[in-house]
């Protein structure tokens, strides 16, 4: 009987803490889908990882090892995990959508002829069929996409719980691939990080966040009044810190920073998930914008739906009015 | 280096979106586009390491319908050389995969030594052309692109990783790159650069002509408008915006207490 398999990342010995969203996801379509869901951990020396994660209410764990896999690439993560899948031809592999998933999973689906089925955030099934729910244009609208046998998919973050896997006694299977030196092609140093951070805004109680939505840079000092005006730390999306708006240490998401503060006030940012990840732990949200169906009032706790160049103003003089 | 940019159009940034008639897709018609973002990074960086060699040529690769011409027009404006055009009015029965195959058939014929391409679209989001064309053509590549420079036969880079990490790669050429947004200040087009532009050729082949076959591996049943799972509370600041901020104060004050 075929199952669903669910690729795990880890890095150095460490789990990514979305690979157990991933195997809560796979369990899920599993159980819908009268499957066993099976786990893989690539790498090299991964006996104890598999242990651990064999402490989980599924049927198999792939130690899939090998000398070449010690550290990552695509390369050696492709053709390690196409020996794996060709060998047990599982009916579904998902994947949890990090950014070394990006770099390698659509390769692999490109071996099998298959699209991989990218940022998924919901899995329906009916029969055999399964759909595959995503986000288009920056999470505005979503899509239903329907797949059939041999999938690949890849589960955004925070889409499923982790906590919903039950323990359980799963078997370590060790898979040894073969892997020629020569199939890597890149060159790959040690992973580093740019410079300790002058800004920690992770310690902050207030954040006030800043989107495209100020159109200029000139327009910053609107939002930096209101800062001032809370005692908040101001910090931004992507976009305003790639274009040198405001400096990349204050970047909230999934490339910047990730923070949970008692409130965090969201102006002029649509929500686009990679920068939802990074603050959506927050106590409490309080969005800012013009377009009412921007995404980031589906996470948001309170809102304002206008021009923030009004609404922005008024609410650092009530702001001050309150604090006087 | 001879360089190709795969670009592609995509609704602008702040557009209102209306899922169309059949549930299939968004209604097109009232809708301006732009290029997609990170592919204006990818155009720039190809423009700048043409700049820094001295010498090559940079190819504008687009699969399009007929409006992308002006997403071309502007590429070739800023300072491509010259464009392909894979001009298709239908693409709604492809996946990303059937739109890499075709991408990857245009790109055979030109052999280039990097092809660059945005790390996702603004539309579908997918994340992945890139990666695929790359497979497909039998050469390397690496994702999330922060910094380039050619050394020799190879190209090293600087690909971010996730919570502030970064790693530096080798690779060898030919090789497919996906750029990061940021990575380069984008440049504008100048009065000169438009005028040669309506010189510069744009050659438009159609996906019969490149001779792959059509079809998707996952197919797009239905678009709509997500469901609210968390209902915030709302305060219209359109008429009233200081009577809007005042309710909110009130929550800041009395709820949330962080003031």
């Amino acid at each position: 009987m075929s199952s669903v398999l669910v690729v795990l990342e880890q890095q150095g010995g460490k789990w990514h803490r979305m690979s157990w969203e991933a195997l809560a996801a796979g369990a899920e379509l599993a159980g819908k889908l009268g499957l066993s869901v099976d786990a893989a951990v690539v790498g090299k020396g991964v006996g104890t990882l598999a242990g651990e994660a064999a402490q989980k209410s599924i049927g198999k764990v792939y130690a899939v090892d090998h000398d070449l896999l010690a550290s990552y690439t695509a390369d050696g993560y492709t053709a390690a995990l196409e020996q794996l899948i060709q060998q047990t031809k599982p009916a579904f592999v998902l994947f949890p959508h990090t950014y070394q998933v990006r770099d390698f999973a659509p390769k692999l689906a490109t071996r099998f002829d298959r699209v991989l089925v990218s940022d998924v955030i919901s899995i329906e099934a009916a029969g055999s069929g399964v759909t595959f729910v995503r986000q288009l244009f920056q999470g505005k609208l979503n899509a239903n996409f329907a797949a059939s046998t041999g999938a690949f998919a890849s589960i955004q973050a925070g889409a499923f719980r982790a906590e919903s896997l039950a323990a359980g006694t799963a078997e370590v299977v060790n898979f040894a691939p073969s892997v020629d030196a020569s199939v890597i092609r890149i060159q790959a140093e040690a992973p580093f990080r740019e410079s300790s951070r002058a800004v920690d805004l992770t310690a902050a109680e207030i954040i006030v966040s800043v989107g495209r939505g100020i159109k200029e840079q000139d327009n910053i000092p609107v939002v930096e009044e209101l800062a001032a005006a809370l005692g908040a730390e101001l910090a931004a999306s992507r976009p305003i810190c790639d274009a040198g708006w405001l400096p990349m240490e204050r970047q909230v998401g999934s490339s910047g920073q990730t923070v949970s503060p008692k409130v965090y006030i969201a102006v002029g940012i649509s929500g686009a998930i990679q920068h939802l990840v990074g603050m959506k732990g927050s106590k409490a949200i309080v969005a800012i914008n013009k377009d009412e169906n921007a995404p980031i009032f589906e996470v948001a706790d309170y809102g304002i739906v206008g021009d923030l160049f009004e609404v922005v103003p008024a609410l650092v003089a009530e702001v001050k009015k309150a604090k006087a | 280096m001879k360089i190709i940019v795969a670009i592609k159009q995509v609704p602008t940034r702040d557009s209102q979106l209306n899922v169309a008639d059949g549930g299939k897709w968004i209604e097109e018609d009232d809708l301006t586009f732009e290029i997609n973002e990170p592919d204006a990074y990818a155009l720039e960086e190809a423009l700048q390491l043409k700049e820094r060699d001295g010498e090559g040529e940079v190819i504008a690769l687009c699969l399009g319908p007929s409006r992308a011409t002006q997403t071309i027009r502007e590429a070739l404006a800023k300072g491509a050389d010259r464009a392909i055009h894979i001009e298709e009015e239908q693409l709604e029965g492809l996946d990303t995969l059937g739109i890499a195959k075709l991408l990857a058939a245009a790109v055979k014929a030109e052999n280039p030594d990097l092809i660059l391409t945005g790390l996702q679209s603004d539309d579908f989001g997918y994340g992945q052309t890139g990666v695929v064309m790359a497979e497909l053509l039998g050469i390397p590549h690496a994702t999330i692109i922060m910094q380039v420079e050619k050394q020799g036969n190879a190209i090293k880079v600087k690909r971010e990783l996730e919570d502030g990490w970064f790693q530096n790669m080798t690779i060898p050429l030919p090789a497919l790159l996906t750029i990061q947004s940021g990575i380069n200040k984008l440049r504008y087009a100048t009065l000169m650069g438009i005028k040669k532009a309506k010189t510069k050729e744009i050659k438009t082949v159609t996906a019969s002509d490149l001779g792959v076959p059509q079809g998707a591996s996952a197919t797009l049943d239905k678009v709509y408008m997500p469901q609210r799972t968390k209902q915030a509370v709302i305060f219209q600041g359109g008429d009233d915006p200081a009577k809007a901020a005042a309710q909110l104060v009130e929550k800041l004050k009395f709820e949330v207490r962080v003031i």
